[in-house]
């Protein structure tokens, strides 16, 4: 056997045994950082050569332990799970080489090896869901990430981090035990835990009423654990009062991660097999995604806090992913998974250029960031450039993903010009509040007796922290002209969940 | 060299001028020779193309293709040619007047302006010649994005008002209606690429193309169509260069060039006259065009008065495309030309009498043709222009819109176009009355007072070339209809 | 006779829907987390009744095994020993946070830490 066989297992492997490690290292200087970014690194490299694998030779499985599905647990590593494999990765990798210069400032160097260490438990935890091919060790990755991310998110520099970890805490433990409802539930009636298996059984199941009440809990289940509106209401202020890097690294990947379980679920197991449940889901998540879109947009305009505002477009852009899972149409799966994938460089974009800003004003609100664009201009800019990817500009990655959104909405006639007014909408609430901020940035004039110095005093923040900041901006414009990966990516994933029933 | 190295060219230069002159702003004189220097090179490319295009040619270029069906491409045709050569040329004016004016009036931030400008050249041209829709619509949003700050320059409070609504009107628009418009086109035609006679017929079902019309003619807000004209006369805040530039070569002219180019291209003559959608769009343009006119006659503000005049202009050329006749369109695609003589010369001399004289009201302008004759006989040509009367060449393309609106059996339009030319000489001609009729104010120095030559050079050029296109209309027509026929008379 | 021979489910679903009811309603941080943990519990009921069978003992326990033998599912039963680690491990968390709340607001009750953070 080749290492490369041992891929899919790796990428979980190696933050898992570092992490440990690192919680025993000296938590003094920069130690912790480099052992956390170097594990990172190497398991970004283990993604991008997955992402190859996939690509040349297609889905690729693994059996732990040399049992064969069902009775061991098996990896599947499809198309979809190779892209949130590299979006999980590269945000984990940006995060911390964006953060030692945030990270110093918010949390004591004593903390830092055990929050390092919960930082590679949370990377293993979010790969972990998406190579398995098993319902229950989903489950189990998703609660290490989890108490990994509550650890991480209590760390914040304010107190009110910890009265945010603990809502954080109840919803995210309230919706993994709905999901480990649901998959006992399915357990029940088809006696297998693997999802493939499973839908192949649940073909056979004659009794759909206990399947349907499954199917109910998953949803409503990942539903917490992705914020899907109304259920977001611990997300805002968990991204505000984490430690900015951790902001970014959620920001970018973690809720998503629910989504593509969701996407699993629904288009693997549940939908080919399950009578009626494609109706359930039109119904339930189409009207809820909607009133995400734009609810999430008017309160992101309203907030004063620049991190909340985020977390708010987050919500969203979060029912934009799911509008698109919901019209259960190959090109608004293509349009879902394309966004799953630009979202996390926007919002990663975005967060960077705000936590930038907060390094050198101390404060992440609004009112604070005036004249900001004379002070540390290439900051702004990025935070302008990102923002345009937000609002989806043509050339960047939010368009790419706008448009195959709208595609999609418009093959449904009438209902599609409805959904297509919203998504607009929804759009020019993102230029409103995205340029609320380019007001203030540009065209207010500083204070003058600013306690945190006179504006003359601040600059630009350290050069490691804008290259990468940079990158990730060049990355949305580079994602916004070629969408070759994506787009094959994407369509593999297409084919693999409905080109058969097409 | 190879005529898509020219395009490109066309393209880089004014990018390369405005990244040059954000390096060289520590240096004014540099800057400002760089900036001239780099227009006129931009002109002589786009000039090089002409050629080519009168001989029936379609010079093309590709960039890249971003998906499936959606590339990055230019191809150069008739009446980008035309957009072009007036864009680029009026651009080597504006840049000469705007050093005298911005110097003149001790504007702050120049280097900024002048980085914007070129900026805001390089999209004019690219939307002169994108090859489909979608790049069209990509350089309209940076044409939209980089006047910004020009309309913002001042920094006050009513700039930055000002500012707001253009951007929010001009983005709003095109994002809210345009871009569905275009993604709509895409899914039904599978195609948005310019094509003489269109892509639509016989794919698009006439009820959804006359969706897709009144979407695409709204959502161009550059246009100006009411009620999404608010834009324009609220952007008068910025300095006179950027007014004229908005207002009579890159902005509004870009407007009306997407709506024939989409009109002639994308719909196709044929297709468009079977729309109801046409003939409504029509009488709002029409309705535009008078209501505006008579805005006009309120305006005390001279700067006001000439934006509302140039959004009943603007309606001229939408009225013409809607008239899905062939003449109405050449004589839309000549109107562009001829306006732009024309209106930059009005803007062009409102600027030069606040830089000399410090006015902006039209009552405080009694005698002032006695102080800056140059300026006021300028004016003058201006706007006989504008209103059409000979020997100016905006004669021409009235006359051409007039007969297609007869041609297209809607001679009622002709009623329309001759109240808005009385409407038009109502209010462009008391400010030269006053200025050469009533006696000045007393207590004002005799005397001649004009403005900077740098000022009085290029508006005493645009004067003139609105004079000689009276005169030499020809190429301009001929070009408009190889358009139709393939190739130039 | 199936609406009370199913008793164990009804037992779940009324355990299950207690301990929600505590963590939605409680204002206490630490009441909330024993509802957290009644909730959990439910689970694991749930789990443990579907694998038992009727006079059905541990597989272990039946070698060497003979057809016939009845003997319940041990899979359920090693799902929820890794869910009960979990549930320890997030109410061991939540409590750690209760008492670090007490330390920096002097309150282990949701409306005053809110007035607190308000006042600021």
């Amino acid at each position: 056997m080749s290492l490369i066989e041992h891929l899919p297992i790796l990428v979980v492997l190696v933050p898992m045994f570092v992490a440990p490690l690192l919680a025993a290292v000296p938590s003094r200087g920069q130690l912790p950082w480099l052992i956390a970014t170097l594990t990172s690194l190497l398991t970004f490299v283990v993604a991008i050569a997955i992402a190859a694998q996939v690509l040349a030779h297609g889905t690729l499985t693994y059996e732990l332990g040399g049992w064969p599905p069902p009775f061991g647990i098996g990896l599947a590593v499809g198309p979809l799970s190779a892209m949130m494999l590299l979006v999980i990765t590269g945000a984990s990798l940006m995060a911390l080489l964006w953060g030692p210069a945030s990270m110093n400032s918010e949390v004591g160097h004593e903390h830092q090896s055990l929050l390092y260490a919960s930082w590679l438990l949370a990377l293993c935890g979010l790969s972990g869901i998406t190579v398995t091919g098993d319902a229950f060790n989903i489950f189990v990755f998703m609660e290490i990430s989890s108490l990994a991310s509550y650890v991480m998110v209590s760390a914040g520099p304010k107190r009110q981090a910890l009265t945010a970890t603990f809502k954080y805490l109840i919803t995210g433990t309230v919706g993994a035990t709905f999901y480990l409802i649901g998959v006992g539930y399915l357990y029940m009636m088809t006696g297998t835990l693997n999802l493939a298996d499973m839908a192949e059984r649940l073909a056979t199941v004659s009794s759909t009423a206990p399947v349907l009440v499954a199917s109910g809990f998953i949803l409503v289940g990942l539903a917490l654990k992705a914020a899907l509106f109304p259920m977001h209401a611990w997300m805002p202020n968990a991204y505000r009062f984490a430690p900015t890097p951790v902001g970014v690294f959620f920001a970018a990947c973690s809720t998503k991660v629910a989504l593509f379980v969701l996407i699993r679920f629904d288009f693997l197991v549940l939908m080919p097999n399950l009578p009626g449940h494609a109706d359930m889901l039109v119904s339930v998540l189409m009207p809820l995604s909607v009133a995400a879109m734009l609810v999430g947009s008017a309160v992101a305009i309203f907030e004063r806090d620049l991190k909340r505002m985020l977390g708010y477009s987050s919500v969203a852009q979060i029912g934009y992913i799911l509008l698109a899972f919901s019209l259960l149409s190959t090109a608004g799966l293509t349009a879902a998974i394309v966004h799953l994938f630009n979202h996390a460089l926007i919002k990663g974009a975005l967060f960077m250029a705000v936590g930038t800003l907060v390094l050198r004003t101390g404060s992440s609100r609004l009112d604070d960031m005036a004249g900001i664009g004379k002070t540390m201009p290439l900051t702004t800019l990025a935070f302008c450039l990102a923002g345009l990817s937000l609002i989806g500009v043509p050339l960047t990655a939010g368009f790419i993903s706008k448009w195959y959104l709208i595609v999609a909405v418009l093959e449904h006639g009438a209902l599609g010009w409805m959904l297509l007014a919203a998504i607009l909408i929804s759009s020019l609430m993102a230029i409103v509040y995205v340029w609320k901020v380019v007001e203030v940035a540009y065209f207010r004039s500083p204070p003058d007796n600013n306690t945190g110095g006179s504006p003359a005093q601040r600059s630009e923040a350290p050069l490691g922290m804008m290259i990468v900041l940079w990158l990730v901006v060049a990355a949305n414009f580079w994602f916004g002209l070629d969408t070759s990966l994506l787009l094959s990516l994407a369509d593999m994933e297409t084919t693999l969940l409905l080109g058969s029933r097409r | 060299m190879s005529e898509s190295t020219m395009i490109f060219l066309s393209l880089l230069v004014p990018l390369l001028g405005s990244l040059g002159i954000a390096l060289t702003g520590r240096s004014p004189l540099l800057r400002d020779s760089f900036m001239i220097a780099s227009a006129v090179l931009v002109f002589l490319c786009v000039l090089s193309l002409l050629p080519a295009v009168q001989a029936g040619g379609r010079p093309e270029a590709h960039l890249l293709t971003m998906m499936p069906g959606l590339d990055l491409a230019f191809s150069v045709e008739p009446l980008g040619m035309i957009f072009a050569l007036v864009a680029s040329g009026l651009w080597i004016m504006t840049s000469i007047y705007g050093i005298g004016y911005m110097r003149g009036a001790g504007e702050k931030n120049q280097t900024r302006f002048y980085a914007c400008f070129s900026i805001a050249i390089f999209a004019a041209i690219g939307i002169a010649f994108a090859q489909n829709m979608f790049t069209l619509f990509i350089l309209y949003e940076v044409l939209s994005l980089s006047t910004y700050p020009l309309v913002a320059h001042k920094g006050t409070e009513e700039a930055k008002r000002g500012a707001r609504i253009y951007l929010g009107i001009l983005l709003g628009t095109s994002i809210g209606l345009l871009l569905p418009a275009m993604i709509a086109t895409w899914w039904l035609t599978g195609s948005l690429e310019f094509q003489p006679g269109g892509i639509m017929q016989g794919q698009v079902s006439p009820a959804i193309g006359s969706l897709l019309l009144l979407l695409y003619m709204f959502g161009i807000g550059k246009a100006a169509l009411m009620p999404f004209h608010r834009w324009l006369p609220a952007a008068m805040v910025a300095p006179t260069p950027v007014s004229a530039l908005l207002h009579a070569v890159a902005v509004v002219k870009a407007g009306v060039f997407s709506v024939l180019k989409v009109s002639t291209y994308l719909f196709g003559l044929d297709y468009l006259e079977s729309l109801w959608a046409s003939d409504l769009v029509m009488w709002v343009a029409a309705f535009t065009l008078l209501s505006a006119s008579v805005v006009a006659m309120q305006q005390s503000n001279l700067k006001a008065r000439l934006a509302y005049s140039t959004v009943s202009q603007l309606s001229y050329i939408v009225l013409a495309a809607m008239l899905a006749s062939q003449l109405a369109v050449v004589g839309g695609g000549m109107h562009i030309v001829m306006h732009a003589f024309g209106k930059i010369t009005l803007f062009f001399c409102a600027g030069a009498i606040y830089v000399a004289a410090h006015k902006t009201e039209i009552q405080e302008m009694d005698g002032l043709g006695r102080k800056m004759p140059v300026t006021m006989f300028a004016f003058l040509l201006g706007a006989l222009s504008v209103i059409g009367a000979p020997p100016l060449g905006g004669l021409w393309s009235k006359w051409h819109i007039m007969l297609g609106a007869v041609d297209a059996g809607h001679a009622i339009m002709i009623g329309v176009l001759l109240i808005s030319t009385l409407l038009n000489i109502a209010y462009l001609l008391p400010p030269v009355v006053r200025a050469f009729l009533l006696p000045p104010p007393k207590g004002t120095p005799a005397g001649v007072e004009e403005a900077p030559l740098m000022c009085l050079i290029p508006l005493s050029l645009t004067a003139l070339g609105a004079l000689l296109l009276f005169f030499m209309a020809d190429p301009v027509r001929a070009l408009m209809w190889s358009v139709f026929v393939g190739r130039a008379a | 006779m199936t609406f009370l021979g199913l008793y164990n489910y009804w037992v779940f679903i009324f355990v299950l829907v207690v301990g929600l009811y505590a963590v939605l309603v409680k204002g206490n941080y630490v009441k909330r987390m024993i509802g957290l943990a009644i909730f959990q519990g439910a689970v694991f009921l749930l789990y443990i009744t579907m694998d038992k069978v009727e006079g059905g003992t541990a597989p272990v326990f039946l070698t060497p095994f003979q057809p016939g033998d009845l003997y319940a599912n041990p899979l359920p039963q090693v799902l929820i020993l890794t869910a009960i680690v979990v549930g320890i491990a997030v109410t061991a968390l939540g409590l750690a946070i209760s008492i670090r709340i007490k330390e920096e607001y002097g309150t282990i009750e949701e409306a005053e830490t809110r007035e607190i953070d308000r006042q600021e």
